[in-house]
């Protein structure tokens, strides 16, 4: 053990100063793939404490970061080679970008007396990555890669979080110098991730509560970043206000609250997005009125103010123009807003709510006579049913099993959701619930992908299985890109160019990985099936194949009002041959 | 960007915005600003960069054309960069903003008396002179420059370059320099109509 309050340098390589810098950040586990730039920090690996899981793709290294990252609040980390290592990174990191996810990647680099020289497995990672971190480095001497990690770090989980990678040449991981941790404090002068609103601001948003007849909170991702949950559900309940959720912000407020009204805009439920178009008051919450929640803007929420609680003052009247801005960490914030917010009974607000809910229950597939079909929405809704007792975390990929995930498991803790949503990156959720198994042991984790997305990434199954990871994986196989083949269908009169998928046997797949697998293909097996797979002892893959041309309802069209959403129909119509 | 939903129309002028920005004097610092505006969409109209009193410190100054909301924008935009240190946008604030330009013209032995006046009205140097051409040096606001270059061109704009424009704010409650002193370019200015 080393003495961590040491200020006397001693003499180390650069690449064994990194190691002892991610050790001295808290970091457990890095996910990495080796190569010849980063060889030098792999061979100092063996003096290190910290457990290195060896990934199939650099791709799927970031998304085990990610995952670590939002199942754990924690900086999550990646390593690769330079070149192709590195680049293969770029989807990963532009992923945690979109989603304010903390991660640093960490990449190997030719010889600092080759760059430039288009050496072997050379490429310019920090100009290719620049405008998708929250900050680069490239590192040329062992000296700065101390000051560098500790930099990489406080920005990565400060503020807005992001990505930074940091590039390390060959010669900066091999070469000696003084190793000092007091002395290598982060300079950064022009760095100020600590806003605060000013007190005029405060009282023009109290003003606006207090005399606000029908207002909604939209609650974001912020609010599990900022960890406001508690007050959220103060501010919520002591000023009788209903919350919507966006598809990051699931889990930021219980579903089973009175007040919930569920997920909002493109794919959420008619009345939620009816009731922000009737909103006379929006209280953003650490979102950022992405096109997926807004629809068109020309008539998003007309008749409302907005307040706009966020920590990044450049997504301030970006995309719609608010009446108050408060910069700042948003549980700061709601703890100087708490006292002063008065109980208002909104109960007329909150039964003309009721009221546009009308027959959307009925046309429920929950609530249909069963048809002896089985849908992605009865597989989510059982997986649900059998597994909200405990600690579960859910990890989707991206598509309609995604928004069927969003509408029917009903997430009631923050971090029990994990999912690409800004980028929306097809292949995320394998990886990413590897990353937040590692970073949760004790919690169940499931995996929900589509057919499509499922083999972008599948081979880091073996990545689960040598590193001995209870992983569940539920593939919810119509044998379609689903999402895309509904906008065809929807936009494209039908033609269903390009989006058929002729699968492999994914239970034999399975198998040959040494997973246990199994395929459903009716409703009562989905229980039975879920029920062992919760009872074995290592990973289960489950194949659920489920009706080929299912659709997502409710659908709000790219760019139409937020208010003209596609219904779902009164009845399932049948649209293809079963299997 | 879909702004067409305001119905207040008051921030949606575009002008030309001037920011001044002081950045950390290190290697990519350029490339994280230029790469900032090509990202975003803002169209940079003039940027230029040198030191400063600080070697630790370079300077910017940017010209961008946008609209009160983007403006504003741009500013937090700036400020998200980690090597940003501060972003002052002058637009609106009394300041003093220079460009230089070289311009050859041609100017054969009938021409030359011509160009060498509207120069010495202009009170900008010649700094080349050739058989066929001249080379004029004129420091100023981009107007004064925009004005001796369309009265030049009829004679023939051979080559030209400008620096773009740099600025400064005006020390606190200073005054204009006495009108007597000639070598100060914003009296120059107010002597010369340009207005062309």
């Amino acid at each position: 053990m080393k003495d961590k309050t040491s200020t006397t340098a001693k003499s180390m390589t650069g690449a064994s100063i990194l190691w002892e810098c991610l050790e001295r950040e808290g970091v457990k586990t890095v996910f990495g793939y080796p190569g010849g730039a980063i060889l030098p920090a792999y061979d100092a690996l063996k003096g290190s404490k910290i457990h290195h899981i060896l990934v199939r793709h650099e791709q799927g290294a970031t998304h085990m970061a990610d995952g670590y990252a939002r199942a754990s609040g924690q900086v999550g980390v990646a390593v690769a080679t330079s070149g192709p290592g590195a680049t293969n990174m770029v989807t990963g990191i532009a992923t945690a970008m979109l989603d304010s996810s903390p991660i640093v990647c960490i990449t190997g680099q030719v010889g600092s007396k080759l760059i430039g020289s288009d050496a072997f497995q050379e490429t310019d990672i920090t100009g290719v990555t620049l405008p998708i971190t929250k900050h680069n480095y490239l590192v040329t001497h062992a000296s700065e890669v101390a000051r560098t990690i500790r930099e990489a770090f406080y920005v990565a989980r400060s503020g807005r979080p992001g990505p930074v990678l940091v590039d390390i040449t060959k010669d900066a991981q091999q070469t000696t110098c003084d190793f000092d941790w007091e002395a290598a404090k982060p300079q950064l002068p022009g760095y100020r991730p600590d806003l605060s609103p000013e007190r005029k601001e405060y009282e023009q948003a109290l003003e606006l509560i207090h005399n606000s007849k029908r207002p909604v909170i939209l609650a974001g991702h912020g609010i599990i970043i900022s960890g406001a949950m508690a007050e959220v559900r103060e501010f919520a309940e002591k000023a009788g206000i209903p919350v919507a959720l966006t598809l990051l912000g699931l889990g930021a407020f219980p579903a089973s609250h009175p007040l919930n009204l569920g997920m909002m805009g493109m794919h959420g439920e008619a009345w939620v997005n009816h009731t922000i178009q009737e909103a006379d008051l929006l209280l953003a919450f650490g979102m950022r009125f992405d096109d997926r929640v807004t629809g068109n803007l020309k008539t998003y929420a007309s008749n409302a103010k907005k307040i706009h609680i966020e920590i990044d003052p450049a997504e301030i009247n970006k995309n719609v123009k608010v009446d108050v801005p408060l910069v700042g960490d948003l549980r700061e914030v709601l703890h100087e807003l708490l006292p002063h917010v008065e109980s208002i009974d909104r109960s007329e607000w909150l039964d003309s709510i009721d009221q546009l809910k009308g027959d959307a229950a009925v046309r429920d597939i929950q609530n249909l006579p069963d048809s002896g079909h089985l849908y992605a929405a009865h597989v989510i809704n059982d997986l649900w049913h059998e597994t909200r007792d405990g600690e579960t975390v859910v990890v989707t990929d991206v598509g309609q099993h995604q928004m069927w995930e969003a509408q029917y498991y009903k997430h009631e803790k923050a971090r029990s959701l994990i999912t690409s949503g800004g980028l929306g990156t097809m292949g995320f959720a394998l990886p990413a619930a590897i990353g937040a198994k590692v970073a949760r042991p004790e919690a169940e984790v499931w995996v929900v992908v589509g057919d499509g997305g499922f083999q972008m990434t599948l081979c880091e199954l073996a990545t689960i299985v040598q590193e001995k990871l209870k992983v569940n994986i539920a593939i919810i196989n119509n044998g379609f890109l689903g999402m895309v083949r509904q906008w065809q269908e929807f936009f494209y009169e039908r033609n269903y160019a390009a989006t058929p998928l002729l699968n492999p046997d994914f239970a034999k797949l399975g198998e040959a990985y040494g997973i246990r697998s199994m395929t459903v293909t009716e409703r009562s097996q989905v229980v039975p099936s879920v029920q062992a797979a919760r009872q074995h002892d290592g990973p289960v893959l489950i194949n659920f194949r489920v009706e080929q041309e299912d659709t997502v309802y409710p659908m709000v069209a790219a760019g139409a009002s937020l208010h003209e959403m596609i219904r779902r129909p009164s009845k399932i119509v049948e649209t293809a041959a079963d299997e | 960007m879909n702004r067409d939903d305001e119905v207040d129309t008051t921030n949606r002028e575009n002008m030309l915005n001037t920011y001044v920005v002081y950045v950390e004097n290190k290697p990519g610092v350029l490339t994280r600003v230029a790469s900032l505006f090509r990202r975003r969409a803002f169209n940079i109209d003039s940027l230029t960069v040198g030191r400063t009193e600080k070697p630790e410190v370079s300077r910017m100054t940017i010209t961008v054309d946008a609209d009160r909301d983007q403006a504003r924008r741009i500013e937090a935009n700036l400020y998200k960069l980690v090597n940003v240190l501060l972003v002052e946008n002058i637009t609106n604030a009394p300041a003093i903003v220079r460009d230089l330009a070289m311009i050859k013209v041609a100017a054969t032995h009938e021409a030359r008396s011509h160009v060498l006046e509207l120069a010495s009205v202009f009170r900008a140097r010649v700094v080349d002179v050739a058989p066929d051409s001249l080379t004029i040096e004129i420091t100023g606001g981009e107007d004064k420059i925009d004005g001796l270059l369309e009265v030049l061109r009829p004679y023939g704009v051979l080559e030209m370059v400008r620096t773009g424009i740099v600025a400064m704010r005006r020390g606190k409650s200073s005054a204009p320099v006495s009108a007597t002193n000639n070598t100060d370019h914003d009296v120059a200015e107010e002597d010369v109509s340009h207005s062309v």
